[in-house]
């Protein structure tokens, strides 16, 4: 298991790495930070020192390897739009994404899950025919979309939801939770619901389609006719084994919640890390972009692991390979 | 018994405190405003950014300032005059106070000046003129120039004045970017103006609060108490928090909300005519185009070129159709409220696609020619959109434009000195001392080695008989006859077709209506005008 471990962490710095190198090699294309740093009337020599300061004459390799040994140490510099350290900057900004990526991917499981196993059991009702033909208006309209939608109804219309931010926070130490304030409820209840449409109508139509898998299969009809309950059936023996792909689906999808909260944040203002990257890419802050990137890639290597750790809770074939390859 | 009473005296005192707080509370009127962007840095000398400035400028004050009508007043200076040809003194207001209730000396304001010079501070290039400032006296100050200069004081109303006192504590004398760290000075303020900083989340909340102290209250009350602002960059969301009550204003509207503010109850429209002018420039110093397929010449060289690209581009069109209204069309390089403007000059040459077509065949390219064409997609009021607008009505006298829009970061870095690498753009300028004089120096005038004249001229175009009368406005102190040869510089350059003028924006805000402020034409936005009815 420990060796495992180290595996996976040593995968996660090579992931890491190659993130940064792809990340350095496109901010030749983002434009010239200097430009957005400086007023009209700055002279050119003042703009050329201020580039010299800033490292940004040296070249690519002289460039990464001074953001690689920095980043090293849990140094990621300074912000050029907010002259703050990235690191700061970004650890006020986690909680917010977090916060918002876990609501919704709680209200996908929570909902998707239950309703794919309806519509997998009852097919042909007009419930189900509902809910499929509600979830297809939710994979093929785009995020932004449903959010403007919902603010011109929850908010500008009926006026029960804010249409922007996140409400007031509470700080516990450097986290700062909107989940324990009525009013941080009320305003991550959009850009959830935003959030976690798409996820949700995916992961309906996964157990969906597990079921009815599962369902034709010998052990469901042994089952059946050693005369068990439809609910033992349905829920302990056909559920339980759709449940390897719906974890390693729900968890990639994790961390595409975190990565593509972007588009949520910004039509809701929403101050998470997505919003801080836009923020940066219209500016040129590479700093924060690249610290962003990095810090993306390192979660997905870590949701891809506790997926993998799952693995072995859900399914105890995994198990016993794993102990008797350990014995060997 | 003396014990007791005391007693029953604190407590008294301590409720009446209480209730006074409560009637505040009730009392309170909050402001709350947003925009796209944020004012990103508290220190009013990091950045030479509008908006920042704008911002900061309602904590902090400089020795002048403009009222709303944009006229020069007396802020921490109470008087100023040329006592010679090089010296401009200062008369300082007695008895103001910073936030942190140190006194406001002439120190300070040579330690302000000294610090938004120095390396690392944004605002060097504005006050390069000055070669000292030299206290005379407590109350008095000296500014010495390098040569006359006439619009010092404008650009003083840009020039923040801080507590040296307050720096040196913090360990922030020097506006420069640190090297791994943050400066004190970046999320804390501690001016002379009329709001204080109360609380500074960096790119999602500010909060401001008046400052009880103001030297300034007892000729200007302040209506609001506290003032609330958020940045929203998603212009749908942010229209929409105006339209559900969570905001009272919104800085720059997008002119394709404006109707939907206009029809709905309880909001208000306010519009400006703002200083920026918006233009096409054209290479004119190349002996042969960057991007083009005209080889071995320029054609921008020939004057009835630039005269036929001019006559052929239909700003009217432009106006209604792109900006819905929301401009005004120019003849010249700046606007009304740049001192120096000349109304009479202020006449387009007439849309005319015949014209232009045949100017063009007589300057040698009956069939047109192609052209390269650089414009930022995320800068001015529909600036993208504007640019398609020119590559259409250019197509009709045969030239083929290749619009090349980009995000501002990239197209600077494109068109920008030192490279300057295009050949035909689209920009806005706006005189950062609102004079003319600044858009002359910057535009106009022939570039030197240096990049200290001609610094934006991108299309290097050059006169001398313009830059001989540069070099007279920037030394006249006499302000009719500068306004004179300001006239003449205009002039010419309109003759010669150095640029294309196309307009000036109009500035849009939404606020609720019982909201009333002070919209400014340099898209300076003062709190301290602000009523809540």
């Amino acid at each position: 298991m420990l060796a495992f471990l180290v595996q996976r962490l040593f995968q996660a710095v090579l992931v890491m790495l190659a993130v940064a190198v792809i990340a350095f090699a496109l901010f030749n294309y983002v434009g010239d930070p200097i430009s957005s740093m400086v007023g009209q009337d700055t002279s050119v020599a003042d703009r050329e020192r201020l580039r010299q300061e800033l490292g940004l004459d040296d070249s690519f390799i002289v460039q990464f390897a001074r953001f690689v040994g920095r980043a090293a140490r849990g140094n990621f510099g300074l912000s050029y739009q907010q002259a703050r350290p990235v690191g700061q900057i970004i650890l006020e900004k986690m909680p917010a994404t977090l916060e918002l990526s876990f609501v919704a991917a709680t209200l996908a499981l929570i909902i998707g899950v239950p309703m794919g196993i309806y519509t997998g059991l009852h097919r042909d009702t007009w419930l189900s025919q509902l809910l499929l033909a509600v979830s297809l208006v939710g994979v093929s309209l785009p995020t932004f979309l449903i959010g403007i939608l919902l603010i011109l109804v929850f908010a500008v219309m009926l006026g029960w939801l804010p249409s922007f931010g996140r409400g007031s926070v509470v700080h516990f130490g450097w986290w700062s939770s909107g989940l324990v304030t009525l009013d941080g409820w009320r305003a991550i209840i959009m850009p959830a619901v935003t959030l976690s449409l798409f996820q949700m109508t995916l992961i309906m139509r996964l157990v969906r389609a597990e079921m009815f898998e599962v369902l034709r299969t010998d052990y469901i009809k042994f089952a059946r006719a050693r005369g068990l309950t439809n609910r033992t059936v349905n829920f302990g023996h056909a559920l339980k084994n759709t449940l390897v792909p719906v974890i390693t689906i729900a968890g990639l999808q994790l961390g595409s919640i975190i990565a593509f909260a972007i588009i949520t944040e910004t039509v809701f203002q929403w101050p998470g890390m997505g919003l801080m990257f836009i923020q940066a890419v219209s500016f040129a802050d590479i700093p924060v972009m690249a610290a962003y990137l990095v810090l993306v890639g390192f979660f997905f290597v870590v949701i891809n692991l506790v997926v993998d750790l799952l693995y072995h809770a859900v399914d105890p074939r995994l198990r016993l390979d794993r102990e008797r390859v350990g014995v060997g | 018994m003396t014990k007791r009473l005391g007693w029953v005296w604190r407590c008294a005192a301590s409720a009446m405190v209480f209730i006074a707080a409560l009637g505040v509370t009730v009392e309170a009127k909050t402001f709350r405003w947003a925009n796209d962007g944020d004012p990103t840095t508290m220190d009013p000398h990091a950045r030479a950014d509008l908006f920042v400035t704008t911002f900061d400028m309602n904590m902090y004050e400089a020795l002048l300032r403009r009222d709303r009508e944009l006229k020069l007043k007396p802020a921490l200076a109470t008087e100023w005059s040329n006592i010679d040809p090089t010296t401009w003194r200062f008369k300082l207001r007695q008895g103001v106070k910073f936030h942190d209730g140190t006194p406001f000396t002439a120190d300070d304001v040579i330690f302000s000046v000294r610090r938004a010079t120095a390396p690392g501070s944004d605002l060097a290039g504005q006050l390069a003129v000055v070669k000292e400032v030299k206290k005379v006296d407590d109350s008095t100050v000296d500014f010495i120039t390098d040569g006359p200069a006439p619009i010092l004081p404008n650009y003083l109303v840009g020039i923040a004045i801080m507590s040296k006192a307050w720096c040196e504590a913090h360990d922030t004398t020097s506006a420069a970017m640190l090297k791994d760290e943050e400066s004190y000075a970046t999320r804390n303020a501690n001016g002379t103006g009329p709001f204080m900083l109360k609380d500074r989340q960096p790119a999602v909340r500010t909060v401001l609060v008046k400052n009880p102290n103001w030297w300034g209250l007892k000729d200007q009350p302040i209506d609001v108490d506290e003032v609330v602002f958020t940045r929203i960059e998603n212009a749908a969301t942010r229209v929409a928090a105006l339209l559900s009550g969570e905001l009272d204003m919104v800085y720059n509207v997008p002119p394709q909300d404006i109707e939907r503010i206009k029809t709905t109850r309880g909001m208000k429209i306010w519009e400006t005519p703002e200083l920026r002018t918006i233009f096409l420039g054209m290479d004119q110093s190349r002996d042969e185009l960057l991007e083009s397929n005209v080889k071995g010449k320029n054609p921008f060289k020939d004057k009835r070129v630039r005269q036929a690209f001019y006559q052929a581009i239909d700003e009217d069109a432009i106006k209604t159709k792109v900006m819905r209204g929301f401009a005004r069309p120019t003849a010249l390089m700046v606007g009304p409220g740049i001192n120096g403007f000349d109304p009479t000059l202020d006449k387009r040459y007439p849309y005319d696609p015949v014209g232009a077509k045949k100017l063009i065949a007589e300057a040698g390219y009956p069939d047109g020619f192609q052209v390269g064409f650089d414009c930022p997609n995320d800068r001015y009021v529909n600036d993208e959109a504007i640019c398609q607008a020119v590559v259409a009505m250019l197509a009709r006298i045969g030239v083929k434009v290749n619009l090349l829009a980009q995000t501002k970061a990239k197209y600077f870095a494109k068109i920008n000195a030192p490279g300057y690498q295009t050949s035909f753009y689209l920009l806005g300028w706006t005189p950062t001392p609102l004079d003319t004089l600044h858009m002359l120096s910057n535009l106009t005038q022939t570039r030197s080695k240096d990049f200290r004249d001609g610094a934006w001229n991108e299309g290097g175009y050059s006169n001398p008989s313009v830059d001989q009368l540069i070099k007279q406005i920037q030394v006249d102190l006499d302000s009719e006859k500068r306004n004179e040869l300001i006239s003449k510089a205009l002039s010419i350059v309109k003759e010669d077709f150095a640029y294309i003028p196309l307009h000036q924006q109009i500035v849009v805000w939404a606020t609720r209506d019982n909201v009333d402020l002070a919209p400014m034409g340099n898209n300076d936005f003062q709190l301290r005008y602000v009523k809540l009815n």
